[in-house]
């Protein structure tokens, strides 16, 4: 298959010529597929964001190039715009970046800059709206008025309205309570699943990268050291540990079972195949602790 | 003097709708106590009780005894209970880390020699002393939230209230924070209320209390507390992984206790239960 998203040695230095001069990302090789999600974890400063400021044109690379649908991004710098309707770009809390006086004007932003007719910005605004749950009622209200769960849905549809091939979501879920958590991450698993969207999660939270992706990159340094599903990443537990980031927690219990001589499955990332695994021995136990 | 904030409120503070009825709550002196409850259930408004910036409709807030509703006794509550907020470029008004630290005990008329000391060793306890000099808003966020701290600290409070001071930032920054928190705890013996999302953070404190419609709806030690692994869930909160496991394995009819909370733990109840 194709991917949708490349990069080719693709290395961003900030401040170039200046004592402030920093390489965030170095030679730096990775690729999306249309319809995965994929995910990206790295500590603050890692390279993350720099990266996928790339993904969609708001950072030129200083060297190496950004293709998307096999295509040099740069190629014709005019066409840039088009770039950022087509892989959209969700911050971390958007909400703060809602401007206008109602939700509907401001979902609609998008879609008016992409110059459509007034009939395709009311149905991709509606739409929207119905993807991420926000009920009609509030599509005239002030964004200010909805609750903090509401107005980041409201960001999303924002982004949705431009009906982008490409979804990336830079922290998602930071500051909800767990069950704000588990809404947006439903929210995005469908519109995976009924628009088709490529999808590429940032988060900090390993039980939710490792309940939600396909595959995942690692970014530590500037560099990609490891790459591919949620099992063989987390394989690396020691060396992640080092980079800051940790495991999800059933995984660290799955291996501080198997350092205790107990023949559980050390790759399980999720609870429901630890508790396959562990069950499965369940009466096998017998003279190993 | 024990430090006692007992707590009964009935009604709606202005036109905000009723958020807690008959809530009564003491913290112990010296305790850490954490506070868990989804969006909207009360936490917050709680937690602004505690040093008056919000003041009961109804029923009485004590701090140290004080009535919060006293207005001359307000500087000498706000002195006793320090707040932390969630936001830490919210909370920082200097350019300069050290100056930043010196507000309130300036605010409060201290002499200078003693806002020196104060400052120094309020650095100190969160760790940032080697910074006294850099400007804020190039520091990551785990720095300016211990900053934000070194600010309360300074007043010399004997309880700092936080409101989510995690929720911005990311795990080695929740690290650094937690850490200085329990830290603080233990060996200056300051009275600790955390309002948390993580179930990770509140399974470090002492006392676990959580809050559902304005109401306290379980309350204990952490570990006792996971244990209704049911009741938290209908209240739209979660239990920690480790005790998730666990439940899950119940449910499965493996014989394994709840009350396990790290991993050592949890991998040792599995082990037995084999």
């Amino acid at each position: 298959m194709e991917p949708i998203i490349e990069t080719q040695k693709l290395t961003h230095i900030y401040s170039v010529g200046t004592p402030f001069e920093h390489t965030a990302l170095h030679e730096v090789d990775f690729c999306a597929y249309p319809g995965e999600i994929l995910g990206l974890i790295g500590h603050t400063g890692s390279g993350k964001s720099s990266l996928i400021q790339h993904l969609n044109g708001l950072l030129k690379p200083t060297s190496g190039k950004v293709l998307f649908e096999g295509k040099d991004i740069w190629a014709d710098p005019k066409q840039i715009r088009e770039i950022r309707f087509q892989v959209g770009l969700v911050f971390q809390y958007p909400e703060y970046q809602l401007f206008e006086e109602t939700v509907y004007k401001d979902i609609a932003f998008g879609p008016r800059n992409m110059k459509l007719s007034d009939e395709e910005v009311d149905q991709r605004v509606r739409a929207a709206a119905d993807w991420v749950d926000l009920p009609e009622s509030v599509l005239n209200r002030s964004p200010f008025e909805l609750s903090g769960g509401q107005k980041r849905r409201a960001a999303i549809a924002g982004v949705l309205a431009m009906r982008p091939k490409v979804l990336i979501l830079d922290e998602p879920t930071a500051g909800l309570d767990p069950r704000g958590r588990e809404n947006i991450l439903d929210t995005i698993r469908r519109i995976h699943r009924e628009q088709g969207t490529t999808i590429l999660l940032v988060s900090h939270s390993m039980d939710e990268i490792a309940r939600s992706v396909d595959r995942l990159y690692v970014v530590n340094d500037g560099m990609l050291p490891y790459h591919g599903t949620p099992g063989e990443v987390f394989a690396h537990g020691t060396q992640l540990r080092e980079m800051g980031l940790d495991i999800p927690k059933v995984t660290q219990v799955a291996q501080q079972l198997h350092r205790m001589g107990i023949p559980v499955d050390a790759n399980v990332y999720t609870m429901e195949d630890a508790v396959r695994s562990i069950l499965a021995l369940q009466g096998k136990g017998d003279g190993l602790c | 003097m024990a430090e006692q904030l007992s707590f009964a409120y009935t009604g709606a503070d202005g036109v905000a709708p009723v958020v807690f009825k008959d809530l009564d709550l003491t913290v112990e002196q010296g305790s850490f106590v954490a506070i868990l409850g989804h969006n909207g259930c009360g936490k917050s408004t709680l937690a602004k009780h505690m040093n008056g910036i919000l003041l009961p409709s109804g029923g009485k807030m004590y701090v140290a005894g004080m009535d919060t509703r006293e207005e001359a006794l307000l500087q000498e509550i706000r002195r006793t209970v320090g707040m932390v907020f969630q936001n830490p470029d919210n909370q920082i008004i200097s350019s300069i880390v050290e100056e930043d630290v010196a507000f309130a005990p300036e605010n409060l008329g201290v002499a200078p020699e003693e806002i020196r000391r104060r400052v120094d060793a309020a650095l100190d306890a969160v760790g940032m002393r080697a910074y006294a000099l850099h400007a804020p808003h190039l520091l990551s966020g785990g720095q300016k939230q211990r900053i934000a701290i070194a600010g309360v600290l300074a007043m010399q409070p004997r309880c700092i209230v936080l409101d989510e001071p995690t929720a911005m930032l990311d795990p080695v920054g929740r690290e650094e924070v937690l850490h200085t928190i329990r830290r603080l705890n233990r060996e200056q013996g300051v009275t600790v209320v955390l309002i948390t999302h993580h179930m990770d953070e509140a399974a470090q404190a002492d006392r676990l209390i959580v809050m559902n419609e304005g109401q306290i709806i379980a309350d204990g030690a952490p570990k006792a507390v996971f244990c209704h692994v049911e009741l938290l869930q209908s209240v739209g909160l979660t239990v920690p992984e480790t005790v998730g496991l666990l439940y899950e394995l119940r449910q499965a009819g493996l014989d394994v206790p709840l009350d396990a909370l790290s991993v050592e733990e949890c991998a040792a109840a599995i082990a037995a239960a084999l």
